[in-house]
């Protein structure tokens, strides 16, 4: 699980160093899609996007595997926190990361509860994706 | 004018909306993501948010034209606007969009109809802006410059 202190800002170390991660950004939105890919671009090749949660889920369940899902919350046809219940429900052990509007106080539980290691305000930032994959290494 | 003129130009310009909070942080995290393998990153991001926010600016005149208004609805067009402005870090416009939220939870029409004035003429601002930066920015490479890198401070 995620501590709730604040990050190593060493986390450049990280990147290159360690195997290459593969990631999924799940968002109806083709601005966040096109800026998450693009930033993510910067710390692995091996990106993925859909437009919805059913699409997430229907591509897990099709043998993908992504060791970090970055998913949205409000999406046509299978919202963020259905996605993620579903993903859980399948077994799906994937880093499953909220990216939301909204305000975070009032939804973080919520995304918790669903079964999502941390939960972000969008857009995602440089900053942002550097103290999630230091996180993730510290615990890993 | 010649390249280090329009270099300095673009550099003023570029702090300009800045300073005046037409833009924030977020266009700064764009221009970063640009590189050579993504040379035209930040206008292709950015035509993707005029397209949305003409569209939604149009779901929303719309919607508050009916005589009986859905504000659920208008709250949802708005809640994408500010999503889609908060991305490319058109400030007042998203802060527009914020202060327009409260008006739907109230079901205020008078109070929407003014927000929706102020966030279009804070728009057309913002995009007049953004493509005088652009066309200042082709005038350089047009000319063999190169455009300079913002700092993330200044």
């Amino acid at each position: 699980m995620f501590g709730k202190g604040a990050s190593s800002s060493k986390s450049m170390e990280i990147i290159g160093s360690e195997k290459k991660i593969s990631v999924l950004i799940v968002d109806d939105d083709p601005i966040i899609r096109k800026i998450h890919s693009a930033l993510l671009s910067k710390f692995t090749k091996e990106i993925q996007e859909v437009k919805n949660g059913k699409e997430a889920v229907d591509l897990c369940r099709s043998g993908a595997s992504f060791d970090i899902i970055f998913i949205d919350k409000e999406m046509p046809i299978m919202n963020g926190l259905e996605a993620t219940k579903e993903l859980r429900a399948m077994g799906v052990n994937s880093t499953i990361v909220g990216v939301t509007s909204c305000d975070l106080s009032s939804e973080r539980n919520d995304f918790i509860a669903a079964g999502q290691n941390q939960c972000y305000e969008k857009p995602l930032t440089i900053e942002k994706i550097k103290s999630l994959l230091s996180e993730l290494n510290k615990n890993n | 004018m010649e390249v280090g003129q329009m270099q300095r130009r673009l550099i003023e310009y570029t702090k300009s909306l800045f300073m005046e909070g037409i833009l924030d942080d977020q266009f700064l995290q764009l221009q970063q993501l640009q590189d050579e393998s993504n040379p035209d990153f930040v206008v292709e991001v950015v035509s993707l948010f005029f397209q949305d926010a003409e569209k939604l600016l149009n779901d929303i005149t719309r919607a508050l034209d009916q005589q009986s208004v859905d504000f659920p609805k208008v709250d949802a067009h708005v809640h994408q606007l500010k999503g889609s402005s908060a991305s490319v870090g058109a400030q007042r416009v998203k802060n527009g969009c914020i202060a327009f939220r409260n008006f739907c939870e109230e079901q205020n029409v008078d109070g929407s109809l003014r927000c929706l004035q102020q966030i279009k003429q804070e728009y057309y601002h913002v995009k007049n802006k953004l493509e005088a930066l652009f066309r200042l920015e082709q005038q350089i490479v047009a000319a063999g410059g190169s455009v300079p890198m913002m700092e993330l401070s200044f």
